[in-house]
């Protein structure tokens, strides 16, 4: 079993820079997401994956917030606050967690 | 919000999306979806994504192929990849008395014509080369089982729904239904009233509450299941696996990670879905016994979400007895999205042409009155 390298598959560019990291979402898709309806952090989520790979949204979630934020004219705040965030933060193997 | 509409669909997961866009595909059109958060908030979008046809009742099975059939041909029909991997179930069994419930489901299963099979410990591992084979009896296994993407599916049925004219209301939540004279004459929302030819209620485990609004009382119950997903690695199982020893499921995504979870035959019902440290100790400690290779593998994230569990494990469908125009879509106890394509079609049946098939009458709320004999494999 291969972890996936952590291979850069796509770039952000000046104008559309990537946003989440982990699932490579740019700028303009999170955009385009929110002016289709997906106008909560919840659906973002679902709909584009973003803030649900390996840094949990750690890195991401504040800047998609800011964007949400920009694009509703919903305070930052509220925003931040809708979104849920769901253990263990970090990623730990199975076998820490069974134990021996 | 719409003032009137031929048909209120309460809940927007798997089944009041799949409804909807199968009540528009037949030209009934003017369809409002209430949604008292957002599209698969519910247990659609925290499910496994399971699509299962090795049942133990004759409806779950019939329910399950038609879905099956449905869901082989659901990305080129909806214009959005669902992410369906056809890569069969394998059913792990660990004692005599599993190996022989087995036996008799797969006589039953071959019967309606699914091809499920009894597999030997070494053929299992033909399945799945990672399986620690020395922990099982047995298993079975159909190739035409498989497992979706629930968010996707959601949304495709979603997207073709509204181009067709289907509203959907989100952040919407049902207040009160208003019953004269044997009918729901008014849904009562939070932001507004409409007033609805037929009401369907798909709102999973809040269904009894939703019930209750028109005095119809509901056995379903929920409960709690929790479930994990994994960093991804290189794809290298397109089975699912479930075991009936203990409840466990999980199977791989398109992206690679390892999604499953366990339930527990303990668990309180109750609307609380926190995640629990017990669930990740016995998960993991479940998972890499039956394949050690995925200890190295790190948990990204657990969740829960709500079962919506009848006393036979059977989900309640079509109309209610004495309320003529409510229409029951709920009790899936942990299958929605197994089945939802097939419900929604014999439930489209009813709405559009007054047909009740057999599996409407058979699994109708009215059967609760009468002996119960239930599903025996509730595993994702």
């Amino acid at each position: 079993m291969n972890r996936h390298a952590s291979s850069v598959t796509r770039h952000g560019t000046w104008d559309d820079p990537i946003v989440c990291r982990c699932e490579e979402v740019t700028v303009s898709q999170v955009v385009r997401a929110i002016r289709e309806g997906y106008d909560t952090l919840e659906e973002l989520k679902r709909h584009l994956r973003v803030g649900m790979g390996p840094c949990q949204g750690r890195t991401c979630l504040p800047l998609l917030a800011r964007i949400l934020s920009r694009e509703t004219g919903r305070p930052l705040g509220e925003v931040m606050e809708e979104v849920s965030i769901r253990p263990p933060l970090v990623p730990v193997p199975f076998e820490l967690w069974r134990g021996r | 919000m719409k003032r009137c509409a031929d048909v209120v669909i309460i809940g927007a997961g798997v089944t009041g999306a799949a409804l909807a866009y199968e009540l528009a595909k037949r030209g009934i059109r003017d369809v409002v979806i209430l949604e008292r958060r957002f599209p698969c908030s519910g247990a659609t979008g925290r499910c496994g994504g399971g699509i299962r046809q090795q049942f133990t009742t004759p409806h779950n099975i019939r329910l399950a192929m038609e879905s099956v059939k449905r869901y082989e041909t659901l990305s080129e029909e909806l214009g959005v990849d669902i992410e369906f991997i056809q890569g069969g179930y394998l059913i792990l069994a660990e004692t005599e008395e599993e190996r022989e419930a087995q036996r008799k489901a797969v006589a039953l299963q071959n019967e309606l014509g699914l091809p499920s099979r009894l597999l030997s410990p070494e053929e299992a591992l033909d399945v799945l080369p990672l399986l620690d084979a020395s922990t099982i009896t047995g298993a079975t296994y159909c190739p035409t089982d498989g497992h979706a993407n629930p968010f996707r599916v959601v949304e495709g049925f979603l997207a073709q729904a509204r181009r067709m004219g289907v509203m959907v209301e989100k952040f919407t939540a049902v207040t009160g239904l208003v019953v004269e004279r044997g009918r729901i004459v008014r849904v009562h929302t939070s932001s507004g009233k409409i007033s609805p030819g037929a009401v369907v209620n798909a709102a999973g485990a809040w269904s009894v509450e939703i019930a209750r609004m028109a005095g119809v009382e509901l056995p379903n119950v929920p409960v709690r299941h929790e479930i994990a997903i994994t960093e991804p690695v290189e794809f290298f199982m397109d089975v699912m696996v479930i075991s009936i020893h203990n409840g466990i499921y999980f199977s791989q995504t398109k992206e690679g990670q390892i999604i499953g979870g366990i339930g527990f035959p303990d668990e309180k019902p109750g609307y609380v879905i926190s995640s629990s440290l017990r669930f990740l100790r016995v998960y993991a400690r479940e998972l890499t016994r039956y394949v050690p290779a995925l200890g190295q593998l790190a948990v990204l994230r657990q969740w829960a979400g709500l079962y919506d569990v009848t006393p036979d494990a059977q989900p309640v469908l079509g109309p209610t007895p004495g309320v003529e125009n409510f229409i029951q879509a709920n009790g899936y106890s942990g299958h929605g999205f197994m089945i939802a394509p097939a419900v929604a079609k014999h439930l489209a049946d009813y709405i559009e042409k007054g047909i009740r098939s057999e599996i409407l009458e058979k699994l109708s709320i009215e059967r609760f009155k009468e002996e119960i004999r239930g599903e025996a494999f509730v595993v994702g």
